[in-house]
């Protein structure tokens, strides 16, 4: 009987407790995500196109690359047109391939080289930036140079003119793009780490005889990592507009691969009279782009809430 | 200022040096300069002579040397496609990518700046979500898809401009547009955070204490200050412009630097693609370095540390 009364009591405490304590930080993070408007849709569309990317082989409903002349250029099924059918709900372009299809598969071209590009151009900026804001003087300067002259190149025409020297393939054009758009994760990386190689727990981890690549790896790394996040989705949106800027002007994914950036291009000749054929494939890459920078916005104010200005 | 200025002088140079290196190894990415160019069907004495005539024989450093020597005289080489001086063509057509990229940045500003200004001045309300709406969009439309979409709505569609060539100043505004339309969003946000900064300073509360008119203390107090950064932003965004306009100008078939470059890459025009991509970067260098000076003239606070 007492040990009962004990217990309720006890458990009341803890609950009283409960109620009394704050929130742990994983659950405010958590209540922040749900609350940011544009984390959550970033979020929620990317991994929807993620799915797809992943799923294309399964749930496209023909082959991409599948040319029937006889079916060319049906309209999508929201056009009134004998030829609209729900075999094709996207339509068909002038080879007469299925659009749907060749959306569906598109997507894994533009993660594929987005995600690619953006970690090798992540590997680098990072290094060189984390170099340059730990160790400041002489390396800090080098890397400085390094980082204005890569500036100084302007990207589009270097990356085409590169890839037409050396031949495009897939792995060229995502190598070209990683090792030229690494200057944002160099700047950023090397800002934020002079401001964290300043605090106390690194001078903590320098007095007490860390060597210097484990102060770089457990005490900076972990504090800069939401920044290089951020970088990364910006990087990544940067990345995949420029592939289809490439492929657009025919000098990146080759045909008949369905590059959203081909299709449009492919799509421009007969944009008089079918204007979808630009627009679909435009939408969707406006689409994965804006869900990727909504992600990388809501990152940054759901880390650095004070950052939001 | 002085000392600042030639410090920001010699890194500008050295820049220049290593972009030239840069840009002159490109002829090496193909593999041999002589085998490409001699074609498919020359024999081993065909590419042995254009070796010769054109110095691939030479050894590389000294190669450089006669190539950035003729570059710093002007003479940016010969075109193998064109058959004529790389030099006249290409001052014949930057003009044209400049009238461009000068409209763009124009367009951009006029947009950004008063927008940004109208967010801080109201920040979280109606109109600061617009703008933030805008820049939101704008940062993910890809400029060659709205260049087309521009194209078919207001020259297919309504026929009130343009779609092709650079004949008047009708031509430059779709252009203009879609080439600027990209600069906008980072112009806005910063701006927009300039002015909240500045807005909430001392010395505009007590200008405004003074009782002077809320325009004279938006424009020639605030306004002033917050625009500094802007400046640089502004320039280094024009350098990005003129080398992003190469997908513009070959939508628009605008006869600028940027269709050149296009042509020259699919005519794999070596001499003249080296000479576009060292023309825009040296321009580049060019306009940071203005840039980074204004910003010392402008904020004592720079030139000093």
């Amino acid at each position: 009987m007492d040990d009962a009364v004990n217990k309720t009591e006890q458990d009341q405490v803890v609950i009283a407790d409960r109620t009394i304590d704050e929130p742990s930080p994983a659950e405010r993070a958590k209540k922040r995500m749900l609350g940011h408007k544009g984390f959550m849709f970033g979020a929620i569309v990317l991994g929807v196109i993620l799915a797809i990317a992943f799923l294309a082989p399964l749930i496209s409903p023909h082959d991409p690359l599948d040319q029937q002349l006889a079916r060319k250029l049906i309209p999508p099924i929201w056009h009134d047109h004998p030829k609209v059918t729900w075999a094709h709900p996207l339509g068909t372009d002038q080879f007469g391939r299925d659009y749907l299809s060749r959306l569906i598969h598109g997507s894994q071209i533009s993660l594929l080289i987005g995600f690619a590009a953006m970690l090798i151009s992540g590997v680098i900026g990072t290094a060189i930036g984390v170099a340059a804001g730990y160790f400041g003087g002489r390396v800090d300067m080098v890397v400085n140079f390094i980082i204005t002259t890569r500036l100084s190149l302007p990207v589009v025409l270097v990356a085409l003119a590169v890839v037409s020297l050396i031949g495009n393939s897939l792995w060229i054009v995502i190598a070209v793009l990683g090792l030229l758009i690494w200057d944002r994760f160099a700047v950023v990386m090397r800002s934020t780490t002079q401001q964290v190689r300043n605090l106390d727990y690194v001078a903590a981890a320098q007095a007490i005889g860390c060597s210097t690549p484990r102060i770089i790896f457990t005490e900076i790394m972990p504090n800069i990592v939401n920044n290089l996040i951020v970088v990364a989705t910006v990087e990544m949106a940067h990345a995949i507009i420029l592939e289809a800027a490439l492929s657009f002007l025919g000098l990146g994914v080759q045909p008949p691969a369905p590059s959203w950036g081909l299709m449009i291009a492919e799509g421009k000749n007969h944009m008089l009279f079918d204007p979808w054929l630009v627009g679909i494939p435009g939408t969707a890459l406006f689409i994965l782009i804006l869900s990727i920078n909504l992600l990388g916005d809501g990152i940054r104010d759901i880390t650095a809430p004070e950052n939001r200005n | 200022m002085l000392i600042y200025a030639l410090k920001r002088l010699s890194i500008a140079l050295l820049v220049a040096i290593t972009v030239s290196l840069l840009t002159f190894s490109m002829i090496y990415l193909s593999g041999d300069p002589a085998i490409a160019l001699a074609g498919e069907s020359a024999t081993q004495q065909d590419i042995e002579n254009i070796r010769k005539v054109y110095g691939y024989d030479r050894p590389i450093i000294v190669q450089y040397a006669a190539w950035l020597g003729n570059a710093l005289q002007g003479n940016l080489g010969h075109s193998h496609y064109l058959k004529t001086e790389v030099s006249n063509v290409i001052f014949d057509r930057l003009p044209v990518t400049m009238t461009l990229g000068a409209c763009a940045l124009s367009f951009a500003l006029a947009l950004s700046i008063p927008l940004g200004v109208l967010a801080a001045m109201r920040p979280n309300t109606l109109v600061d979500r617009f703008a933030l709406t805008l820049a939101v969009i704008g940062q993910a439309l890809p400029s060659f898809w709205f260049a087309l979409i521009m194209i078919f709505l207001f020259g297919v569609s309504l026929r009130w401009l343009p779609i092709t060539g650079s004949a008047s100043w009708l031509n430059f505004v779709m252009p203009s547009i879609a080439l600027g339309y990209y600069v906008t969003p980072a112009v806005m946000r910063l701006t927009r955070a300039g002015m909240i900064e500045v807005l909430s300073s001392d010395y505009i509360r007590t200008a405004r204490a003074k009782g002077l008119r809320p325009g004279v203390v938006l424009f020639k107090h605030a306004l002033r200050n917050a625009i500094i950064p802007v400046v640089s932003l502004a320039a280094v965004q024009f350098g990005f412009m003129l080398g992003g306009s190469i997908v513009i100008e070959t939508i628009f078939a605008i006869n600028g630097l940027g269709q050149l470059a296009w042509e020259s890459i699919l005519r794999a025009d070596l001499p003249m693609m080296q000479a576009i991509v060292l023309v825009l970067s040296c321009f580049y260098i060019v306009l940071t370095f203005v840039a980074d000076l204004l910003n010392a003239f402008l904020d004592p606070r720079i030139r000093v540390s």
